[in-house]
């Protein structure tokens, strides 16, 4: 079964559940090299992956980093400054560049939304969005749906709270996108200047009370509220966002005795979460790290595979 | 002498369109009846077709001076004829901005020299677009700008929007106000609600565009003073103008054919073809804007025809220059989606791209009359062809509609006599 032939991974928006099932089952077999002593495959073997971002996201580089060095990658990152994006050397150019130089494989992080979507169209090497502006992050996305399945078994008709700021969030959208897809029910919730117009149209359940959001929920999500949306007047401040939106010992007691707490960090300790639930039994942050490495090995076997198969 | 002979006349004043010939001699019409036999020296048989006053364009941008490579003077209204227009009123958001009458002059003796359909200045209102200082309006009008706009970008500040108004009423001039509240836009890039929640894409909420609207007919009811709203977009602005035409405000509007041809879910795939300021809107927007146009709300249609270069387009979103390239699909669109679907009349549609906007810039044109200027257009009404951007005139092949068919084609373009458009084929 090959369900997945793509050249790219733009986002999950539109991918369909056997797509998204190859993905995850093919992340188990990547997590059992990724824990075995020599964390070695050759199935990247001659090929150039390069981490070209726009953005700095050292846990996202590094983990794209391993994830293609483990499968025998050479691989490369290219840092570029965000305010050099509209002066300097067009991504396009930049794309064609790389490609010349023979590279199979572009993860890109870029500031702009459908920045990975103009990218793949203009080379034919593979891309993966490794984080679109406000759009998708579909490996975060993917390696939280992995998270989940295998503490829940499954991801049908589990459900998932997301609380924060899903306005500017890449990897709620992903998120809706993915984890609806396959089944689960997705709430959001998070203060009204915080929220996208009819997202309850991509498939969520909207709540402006955090309380009703996280009651009954399997899995509990917090976001990354960043200090600017209090500079841009979207709160009054990260006090009162606390207060109103901060998952809590207290609220966590609403959730499912075993519900999972998990975050794409990095977090903002006291403020969107508490600490206590950071570090405490339900937390699966630390093992969303690990996922995440086996995920985006699973994702750069996948994408390469048609290549691979039509050389052999 | 030139005759165009055997097509189904809409001359703009009468009730009906009637089968006429149309003789023209030295650049004026001197002939309308059936059955000319005078033997002209050129004859265009418009047999099946329909010969309509050439189209007046009350809001384009051609680009010169100052962005040549996205479009100039020649190639623009060469553009412009190839859309059936004979006659184009320009933007002045140029560089230099069109804020002094040498300016205005540049601008005429350039379309003079090398433009092939009649080019009216529109000139700034603040000097260099900058919203601070008025522009000496006497001197733009004695130059022979028909109009003044700082399109491109809104005046703001409303106090010198009330003494614009106030001192432009005074010299009997129109402001045109391209109505967007920067505040409000902030970060946006397309139309808030779905499709900017989906693509990921700031959203640009519709009252951005509204609560401009509602002050600049405020500021025009308080001063008793002209004022006409570009490039309407939205059903909460339509309705805003519906009510204050009913007061008597003296508010007339344009909207573009792109408003009622197109919406937001265009925008996914990150179409920068579809990026346009005012954004393109939601299918609620698209049916109150043809209400609008049919019940009168909407005086006319203009192209805000906005070329530009592929390096400004072939770009990130958030990056993409703002504009769709519009001569060369507007008559179409507006009589596929218009007349086709029975919201307007051809004489109607006719009226709202000729002699409506010629009316509202005062400009002798729009009408097909003896001892006139024969600015003249023959459409085949039954051609179904598909947009091409490649072949346009424009530099601009910016356009959303690539690849969509269309109906009503432009066949022939004739300025003051002149065919300038052949078969489909600008001649000059
Ligand atoms: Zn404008
Ligand atoms: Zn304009």
């Amino acid at each position: 079964m090959m369900a997945l032939n793509r050249k790219d991974l733009l986002g999950l928006r539109g991918m369909t559940r056997a797509e998204l099932e190859e993905i995850l089952s093919t992340a188990e077999d990547m997590k059992s090299i990724l824990l075995s002593d020599t964390k070695k495959a050759s199935y990247l073997q001659g090929k150039s992956v390069v981490m070209l971002f726009y953005e700095n996201s050292t846990r996202t580089r590094f983990s794209f980093e391993f994830a293609a060095k483990y499968l025998g990658a050479h691989t490369a990152s290219v840092a570029v400054s965000s305010s050099s994006v509209a002066k300097g050397e067009s991504l396009i150019d930049t794309g064609k560049t790389l490609q010349s130089m023979g590279v199979d494989v572009i993860v890109l992080r870029h500031p702009m939304s459908g920045a990975p979507h103009l990218l793949a169209k203009h080379v034919s090497a593979s891309v993966i969005n490794a984080g679109d502006g406000i759009n998708e992050h579909p490996t975060q996305a993917l390696l939280d749906m992995f998270t989940i399945r295998q503490k829940k078994g499954t991801l049908e008709g589990v459900k998932v709270a997301i609380i924060g700021d899903i306005l500017h969030s890449r990897v709620a959208r992903s998120n809706v996108w993915g984890l609806t897809t396959m089944g689960a029910e997705v709430r959001v919730a998070g203060p009204t200047t915080l929220m996208p117009p009819d997202i309850e149209k991509m498939g969520a359940k909207v709540f402006y009370r955090v309380e009703e959001a996280i009651k009954g929920a399997d899995v509990v999500m917090g976001l990354r509220l960043q200090r600017e949306r209090q500079q841009k007047g979207l709160l009054p401040s990260l006090r009162e966002y606390t207060h109103l939106f901060g998952i809590t010992q207290e609220r966590m007691r609403l959730a499912k005795a075993d519900a999972l707490i998990m975050h794409p960090g990095p977090v903002n300790r006291g403020v969107e979460i508490s600490s206590d639930l950071v570090d405490g039994e339900h937390s699966v942050i630390n093992e969303q790290v690990t996922n995440g490495v086996a995920i985006r090995m699973a994702l750069l076997y996948l994408l390469t595979r048609r290549n691979r198969d039509a050389v052999h | 002498m030139l005759c165009i002979k055997n097509g189904m006349v809409v001359d703009g004043i009468s009730d009906v369109p009637y089968k006429a010939d149309i003789l023209i001699d030295k650049g004026k019409v001197i002939d309308i009846r059936e059955n000319i036999e005078d033997a002209a020296e050129e004859v265009i048989d418009a047999a099946g077709k329909w010969v309509l006053p050439g189209l007046v364009d009350a809001h384009c941008h051609l680009r010169e001076p100052g962005f040549e490579y996205k479009e100039d003077i020649s190639s623009g209204t060469r553009s412009a004829a190839a859309g059936g227009f004979t006659s184009v009123a320009c933007m002045a958001n140029t560089n230099p901005v069109v804020d002094n009458g040498a300016m205005v002059n540049y601008i005429k003796s350039m379309a003079m020299v090398k433009g092939v359909v009649k080019v009216y200045p529109i000139a700034a209102v603040t000097k260099g677009q900058q919203g601070q200082e008025l522009t000496e309006m006497r001197e733009l009008k004695e130059a022979g700008a028909v109009a003044l706009s700082d399109d491109g970008k809104p005046i703001m500040n409303p106090h010198l929007m009330k003494l614009a108004l106030q001192y432009a009423k005074g010299l009997d001039m129109l402001i045109i106000s391209h109505c967007e509240d920067l505040s409000l836009v902030g970060d946006g890039l397309m139309n808030e609600g779905y499709m900017s929640t989906v693509l990921g894409l700031k959203g640009i909420t519709r009252a951005a565009e509204e609560v401009m609207v509602a002050r600049d007919i405020i500021l025009a009811e308080v001063l008793d003073a002209p004022i006409h709203i570009a490039h309407v977009s939205t059903k909460g602005s339509v309705e805003l103008i519906r009510q204050a035409k009913r007061r008597g405000v003296k508010v007339t509007c344009e909207t573009a054919p792109h408003y009622f041809s197109a919406t937001d879910a265009w925008v996914d795939g990150y179409d920068t073809n579809a990026k346009v300021n005012p954004p393109l809107r939601t299918d609620e927007d698209v049916a109150a804007i043809k209400q609008g146009l049919k019940d009168g709300t909407i005086d006319i249609i203009a192209t805000d025809h906005a070329p530009h270069h592929r390096d400004d387009k072939e770009v990130e979103y958030s990056l993409a220059a703002n504009g769709i390239s519009g001569f060369e699909t507007a008559f179409s669109l507006a009589y596929t989606h218009l007349v086709e679907t029975g919201v307007l009349s051809i004489q109607e549609l006719v009226h709202k791209m000729s002699k409506g906007p010629a009316d509202i810039l005062k400009i002798d044109a729009g009408t097909i009359e003896i001892g006139k200027p024969a600015d003249i257009i023959v459409v085949d009404l039954h051609r179904t062809y598909t947009v091409d951007v490649s072949k346009f005139y424009s530099k601009g092949k910016n356009s959303p509609f690539h690849g969509c068919t269309l109906k009503g084609k432009v066949m022939h373009t004739i300025v003051d006599g002149k065919v300038i458009m052949k078969n489909e084929k600008i001649i000059v």
